[in-house]
């Protein structure tokens, strides 16, 4: 491929060192106009330090950045928009509270007579929306919005202040099969129109994909780089993570026992108070991984937070083992249920950012022995808790007591995986189990799960990823607009056949 | 759901405010007037009285507005206010043979400068020393009450202060002439910096931006904003609101300066705040209500009812501070990021 000879975007020897953590050491690429570069990395191998350094929100330790061919100095993202750079974070900033025009035009707000000209603003969102196929409704609030219209307000933010380089930092971790395929179709008008991006992902398929190179990053070092032309999924794997990885799942057959979760006829509402469940009846036995497949926002979430106790249900049942569990609380469903729960939404109910790795581990815990004796809580028997789980889950940290929200996004996953799956359960509730974590250490997790089974735990496993539901399940339930549609044996199922189902269509028996 | 909430609320204070103004224009019309019961919800009287006891209730609650709308919480109105007043009565004493205008306004103009140092205080103590902002508070609390007590000379005397100006026109329509339209300089300040700072809350450049600060200061500063410089001025502006409720006790209400002459208003703005969920419109409404309890308080003794025990009349603004507040937390939303220190590495401190 010919190139300009001046790259848009080039960072040169940066180094990056927080406290106890080399972060990033000597890493340099280039990225040109009309060109998408992928980088791959574990987590925690420096892949958003790296891009929160080329935006501006961080400052380098050392190394250079340049712009169209001439060093420069970004102090605060300011310096960057002004460059022509634009982000999308790997968590999204947006002001919940705030409308959509509210907070596209943030820091960039167009005035007349001293005002806010907001309708003005909402002209110019309602271009660009048109323009690269972006639609969103500029007056609805963002926390009414699901994620995947909220990832088009963050592309929108960054087109609105003319951002000739787009940083991507996982934008498909959170998305819908459907939705990936808008994204990437956008990425490519955006590229015909001579933009130049970096995309993060975990997801080996999709960078073969879309990029026009791939760089691949390990302990905060390049390693390697590859072409998409010619590289397959496992020569990725194995550069990213410096070892052969298992892509597939190897798990024997299911012995399944008597059933633990059974949920008969189940009813809830959604957020905004529309029904979100309409008699869902599922069983899930001792031994067995049931799959819960379907399009994002056909009622999985509800499902998980009523079973959970997060939620309540308007009508119909749940039993965990044998029990009637259908309003018990979160705390009764996870001790007296033996029940844990991997959350969709790690920072709302997996772990509290501020809280060290040690404590975010004892979590649900923290007053049981060995943990607290009497009213006191036993430090050492919480350290050494840690340390083990760290180390068994390989979960990347400087200490066990840095705060859990510095950790990077995969390894705070982890480390919430590591704590539901260390403790004696019956059932295990799994939702996005593998979101934002690299491939080894999927690997590792959907080792973890089968173990789970094997052990005679019930695990109910909720994933966007078909593949996903397809390597770990032996049993396939597709949920639709609320309701299960149908239950399918693994043997029996095909990525076809789910498909259909998952879009509302049952095959009538012939 | 919040929506509906809210819907419901303005609805039920729109038509109570409806039902009230007939009231009042029948009460101090009519010979409806004669019943003493209605005269302590309706007179003028009650009403002015109303106005008087919640302007540095408004004022107070828009300084926290301020403060809390960019993030940081303020509990230290109370203290702020009384340094204010502390400042104005200081200021008014050393320039009695100044003309009267002159002297009333320079001591307008310190109290707003006090009030605005108070809040710088809090800035710094909140965010370059990171201390938690409630002890920060408390400190200002109790610093402005203990530096006043030492300082205040109990000779000095303040000589004159704002008198009611009548607008022309306004002023003539009947009862609400009284009530709205002659009232002294600072009482019109504060009802107008309710409007200015709606406006410039929900449309203005700086509005947008200090409620992102408030709200998510991380997506503010990945555009570019400034948040400790937002929370550091903010904090000031919110200060110098609170100097000036008490510049408002000294200069326009009272007169004089007394030790701990805020009693605790600076805490009634606060809840005031709470249940006008963070809204100038409704801080003002709160504001009005609690000021309204005042004068219940008021005009029930001065009617010389005794049906009622006096201890009960002198508790009722605090039942319903109360009783409002509690229930209305957790209905209301505060701002999301408050009371965090925001870290970065660009930007100020
Ligand atoms: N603000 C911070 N303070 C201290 N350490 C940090 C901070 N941010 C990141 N780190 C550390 O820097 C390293 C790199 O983290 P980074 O977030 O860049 O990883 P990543 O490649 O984006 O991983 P992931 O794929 O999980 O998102 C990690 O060890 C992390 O703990
Ligand atoms: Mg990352």
């Amino acid at each position: 491929m010919s190139h300009p000879a001046v790259p848009a975007l080039e960072a040169r020897s940066i180094t990056k060192i927080f406290p106890g953590v080399v972060a990033n050491q000597e890493v340099s690429l280039q990225v040109h106009a009309g060109e998408i570069l992928a980088l791959l990395g574990e987590n925690g191998a420096g892949k958003s330090t790296l891009m929160n350094v080329l935006f501006g929100l961080y400052h380098p330790t050392q190394g250079e950045i340049w712009v169209d061919g001439r060093p420069v100095t970004l102090k605060t993202p300011r310096d960057a928009i002004a460059l022509g750079i634009g982000m999308v974070h790997q968590h999204f900033q947006l002001v919940p509270v705030m409308t959509v025009i509210d907070n596209i035009m943030l820091g960039d707000e167009p005035i007349r007579y001293g005002l806010l000209d907001r309708r003005h603003a909402e002209e110019r969102i309602r271009a660009l929306s048109h323009q690269y196929g972006l639609a969103v409704d500029p007056h609805s609030v963002i926390e009414d919005l699901p994620v995947g219209i909220r990832q088009r307000v963050e592309i929108l933010k960054a087109l609105y202040r003319n951002a000739k380089i787009l940083i991507l930092d996982e934008p498909t971790a959170v998305l819908t099969p459907q939705e990936i395929e808008g994204l990437f179709a956008v990425m490519e008008t955006l590229k015909r129109q001579g933009k130049a991006m970096i995309f993060i992902t975990h997801k080996l398929k999709e960078v073969l994909r879309i990029a026009d190179r791939i760089l691949v990053l390990r302990g905060g070092r390049v390693v390697g780089a590859a072409d998409p032309q010619t590289a397959t999924q496992s020569q990725l794997a194995a550069l990213m993570v410096g070892r052969e990885v298992i892509l597939t799942v190897e798990k024997g057959a299911a012995r399944p026992g008597a059933a633990v979760l059974e949920v008969t006829d189940l009813q809830a509402k959604n957020d905004l108070g529309e029904p979100a469940l309409r008699g869902v009846s599922l069983q899930v036995r001792a031994g067995e991984i049931v799959g819960v497949a379907g399009v994002q926002g056909n009622g999985q979430t509800e499902l998980v937070e009523v079973i959970t106790g997060l939620r309540r249900a308007s009508g119909g049942q749940v039993r965990i083992g044998g029990v009637d569990r259908t309003h018990a609380s979160p705390g009764q469903i996870t001790h007296a249920g033996h029940c844990s729960h991997v959350p969709e939404d790690r920072h709302a109910y997996g772990m509290v950012d501020s809280y060290t790795v040690a404590d975010n581990l004892i979590l649900n815990q923290y007053a049981q022995p060995p943990f607290a004796r009497a009213a006191t809580i036993q430090q050492a028997a919480i350290a050494e808790h840690a340390e083990k789980l760290v180390k068994k889950f390989d979960v990347r940290t400087p200490s066990i007591e840095t705060p859990g929200g510095s950790l990077s996004g995969g390894n705070q996953q982890k480390m919430v995986v590591a704590r539901e799956f260390s403790r004696p359960i019956q059932l295990l509730i799994a939702a996005q189990p593998t979101r934002g974590i690299d491939v080894g250490s999927i690997e590792f997790i959907h080792q973890q799960i089968v173990a789970k089974r094997d052990e005679g735990v019930a695990v109910l496993l909720v994933s966007a990823e078909l593949d996903e539901i397809l390597a770990l399940s032996d049993r396939i339930a597709v949920i639709y607009q609320g309701r299960i549609l149908d239950v399918v044996d693994r043997a029996a199922a095909t990525r076809e056949g789910l498909g259909l189902l998952m879009a509302g269509v049952k095959a009538e028996p012939t | 759901m919040g929506n509906r909430l809210l819907r419901g609320t303005s609805l039920l204070a729109m038509f109570l405010a409806v039902a009230a103004v007939a009231m009042t224009l029948l009460v101090n019309t009519t010979s409806l007037g004669e019943h003493p019961w209605l005269r302590v919800f309706f007179s003028v009287s009650a009403l002015n009285f109303t106005l008087r006891a919640s302007v540095p209730l408004i004022l107070g609650a828009l300084c926290g507005i301020l403060c809390e709308r960019t993030g940081i919480v303020n509990i230290g109105i109370e203290g702020m206010m009384l340094a204010g007043a502390f400042a104005a009565f200081v200021a008014k004493t050393s320039t009695n043979d100044w003309p009267l205008l002159a002297s009333l306004l320079f001591g307008v103009g310190v109290s707003l400068a006090v009030g605005g140092a108070m809040g710088l205080l809090h800035a710094l103590f909140s965010i370059r020393y990171r201390m938690d902002q409630i002890i920060s508070g408390t400190v200002l609390i109790v610093l402005a009450a203990g530096i006043s007590a030492y300082l205040f000379d109990r000779d000095a005397v303040a000589e004159g202060k704002f008198g009611a100006i009548a607008l022309p026109g306004l002023s003539q329509i009947p009862v609400f002439g009284e009530v709205f339209f002659s009232n002294p300089p600072l009482t019109y300040l504060a009802l107008l910096l309710v409007i200015v700072v709606h406006v410039a809350l929900f449309s203005s450049r700086w509005g947008v931006r200090t409620r992102a600060c408030g709200e998510h200061p991380r997506a503010a500063d990945t555009v570019g904003i400034d948040v400790n410089r937002f929370r550091y001025v903010n904090t000031m502006l919110g200060g110098m609101l609170a100097g000036l409720a008490g510049g408002f006790l000294v200069l326009e209400a009272v007169g004089q300066f007394q030790e701990g002459m805020t009693a605790g208003r600076g805490f009634i703005s606060l809840a005031a705040m709470i249940f006008g969920n963070w809204m100038p419109f409704g801080a003002m409404a709160a504001a009005l209500l609690f000021g309204y309890t005042q004068a219940l308080q008021n005009e029930l003794l001065l009617a010389g009812i005794t049906t009622v025990p006096r201890q009960f009349v002198s508790m009722i603004p605090y039942v319903v501070t109360i009783v409002a507040v509690s229930g209305f937390v957790g209905r209301v939303r505060p701002p999301a990021a408050e009371g965090k220190v925001y870290e970065t590495e660009s930007g100020s401190e």
